[in-house]
C-alpha cells in the first residue's frame, strides 16, 4: 500500500461534492470536493505499490486540453484497471456537475 | 411474459451497492446521511496493516421514513471486506439503534431497518470488532421493546458470524433466494467438518442447507421474497406497519432447543429433514 499525491492547473471550484464507487476488489472509492481556486489535488491511497507513474499518465491524459475543476479528490484505490479508474473520475466529474 | 421481458421488468436489489439500496428503501427525499464519508471517520486500524480503508467504513447509516415511520437504516457494503464489522462500522450501527431507542423514550417512534451483508467480525480489528458487535446486539434487544427491528438479508454476500446472532434478534428478517444465513460460513465449517460432509464449492448444496428459500422454510426467516427493489421495500413497510411480533423468535429459544435436542445424528442429515424438524410435528 502508498499514498501518492498529484497536483493539477485547474479553473473554479464547484459548489458541490460527490461520492462514487467503492473499495471493491479491481475498484475504487472517489471522494470529491471543492478545492482552492487553480488547483486541482489529488490524494492516492492504493493497494498496489510502484503504480505512480501509472496515475500520472492516467490523469495527464484525462486532463489534457481542458481545465479541470478546482478540486480535492481523495482516491482509496483496491487494485482497479485504468479503465475503471477513469470511468469513476468521469462519473465523479458528471455527478459535480449536476449538483 | 417471456423471461427476457420479466428480467427487464425487475430492478434487482441485490446488485445495489449498500448507500443505493438504504435510499431505495427509504420514502422518496427523505434519506439523511448521519456520519457520512465525507466525515472520514474511517478505521483506524487497516491502513496499519496494509489496508485501503473506505471512507465511510462499509456502513451506510441514514435517518428517514418509510411509508411515514421515522426508521433509522444501517446499510452494510458487502463489497468492502466482505462486509466484515470493525470498529467503526460496528460503532455506527451501534449507536444508530441505541439513538432510535432513546428516540422512543422520548416520544418518537423510530423503528430500525438493517441491511445485513457480511462475513461477521473484521479480522484485522479482532476484539473491537467482536465488542462492537456485542453492542449491536444489546442496542437491537432494547429497541425491539419499543418498534420492529427489520433485518434484511439480500444477498449475495449473505449474514454469517456475531451478525447472524444480530439477524436472529431482529423482530422479523426478509430473505431472498440469494441470501444465505449461518454462524459459521461454508469454508470454516468445511475446514472443521471435513469435505467429504461439507463441500464449500458446492453451491446447490450450501444454499440447499444455508440459503434464503430454506431459512424461510425453516421458519427462521419471517419473509421470503425476490430479488426485486419493490418488491422488498413493500415486504419492509408492510412488517414495520405490523408491529412488533407478538412473540420474538429469540425469545423461543426452549422450543428450538427442544427440537433441536430430537435431531438423530447418526445419519447424514437433509434440507428436508432440517425443515421439519425446525417446524416440529404438523398438525
Amino acid at each position: 500500500m502508498e499514498t501518492l499525491s498529484f497536483e493539477f492547473p485547474a479553473g473554479q471550484p464547484p459548489v458541490g461534492r460527490a461520492l462514487v464507487g467503492c473499495v471493491g476488489s479491481g475498484d475504487l472509492e472517489v471522494l470529491l470536493e471543492p478545492g482552492l481556486p487553480g488547483k486541482l489535488t489529488i490524494q492516492v491511497l492504493t493497494s498496489v505499490n510502484g503504480s505512480s507513474a501509472r496515475w500520472q499518465h492516467l490523469f495527464e491524459r484525462m486532463f489534457d486540453g481542458q481545465t479541470p475543476p478546482a478540486l480535492s479528490i481523495d482516491i482509496h484505490d483496491f487494485g482497479a484497471t485504468p479503465g475503471v479508474v477513469r470511468l469513476r473520475l468521469e462519473q465523479g466529474f458528471e455527478e459535480i456537475g449536476h449538483d | 411474459m417471456t423471461d427476457s421481458a420479466r428480467l427487464l421488468k425487475q430492478h434487482s436489489f441485490v446488485e445495489l451497492g449498500a448507500r443505493q439500496r438504504a435510499r431505495a428503501l427509504l420514502d422518496e427525499g427523505s434519506f439523511r446521511e448521519l456520519i457520512d464519508p465525507f466525515a472520514r471517520i474511517t478505521s483506524p486500524w487497516l491502513a496499519k496493516q496494509g489496508v485501503v480503508p473506505q471512507a465511510d467504513d462499509g456502513v451506510v447509516v441514514a435517518k428517514g421514513s418509510i411509508g411515514g415511520q421515522p426508521v433509522v437504516i444501517c446499510a452494510i457494503e458487502g463489497a468492502f471486506q466482505g462486509g466484515s464489522m470493525g470498529e467503526v462500522g460496528g460503532a455506527k450501527m451501534a449507536g444508530a439503534l441505541e439513538l432510535a431507542a432513546d428516540d422512543n423514550r422520548n416520544g418518537i417512534p423510530t423503528a430500525a431497518v438493517l441491511l445485513l451483508e457480511t462475513g461477521g467480525v473484521r479480522l484485522q480489528e479482532a476484539n473491537l470488532g467482536l465488542a462492537a458487535i456485542a453492542e449491536i446486539h444489546a442496542a437491537i434487544v432494547d429497541l425491539r421493546r419499543y418498534q420492529p427491528v427489520i433485518g434484511v438479508v439480500a444477498g449475495s454476500v449473505g449474514c454469517f458470524g456475531g451478525m447472524s446472532i444480530a439477524a436472529g434478534l431482529c423482530s422479523y428478517l426478509v430473505v431472498t433466494r440469494e441470501a444465505r444465513l449461518g454462524l459459521n460460513g461454508p469454508q470454516v465449517i468445511e475446514q472443521e467438518a471435513g469435505i467429504e460432509e461439507y463441500d464449500s464449492r458446492d453451491r446447490p448444496f450450501i444454499w440447499s442447507l444455508t440459503g434464503g428459500e430454506q431459512r424461510f422454510a425453516s421458519g427462521l426467516a419471517d419473509a421470503y421474497v425476490a430479488d426485486d427493489i419493490k418488491a422488498i421495500q413493500q415486504q419492509v413497510e408492510d412488517l414495520l406497519h405490523k408491529g412488533k411480533p407478538e412473540q420474538e423468535r429469540s425469545g423461543q429459544y426452549a422450543l428450538f432447543l427442544q427440537r433441536l435436542a430430537e435431531l438423530d445424528t447418526s445419519t447424514q442429515i437433509d434440507p428436508a429433514a432440517v425443515r421439519s424438524l425446525y417446524q416440529g410435528e404438523q398438525p
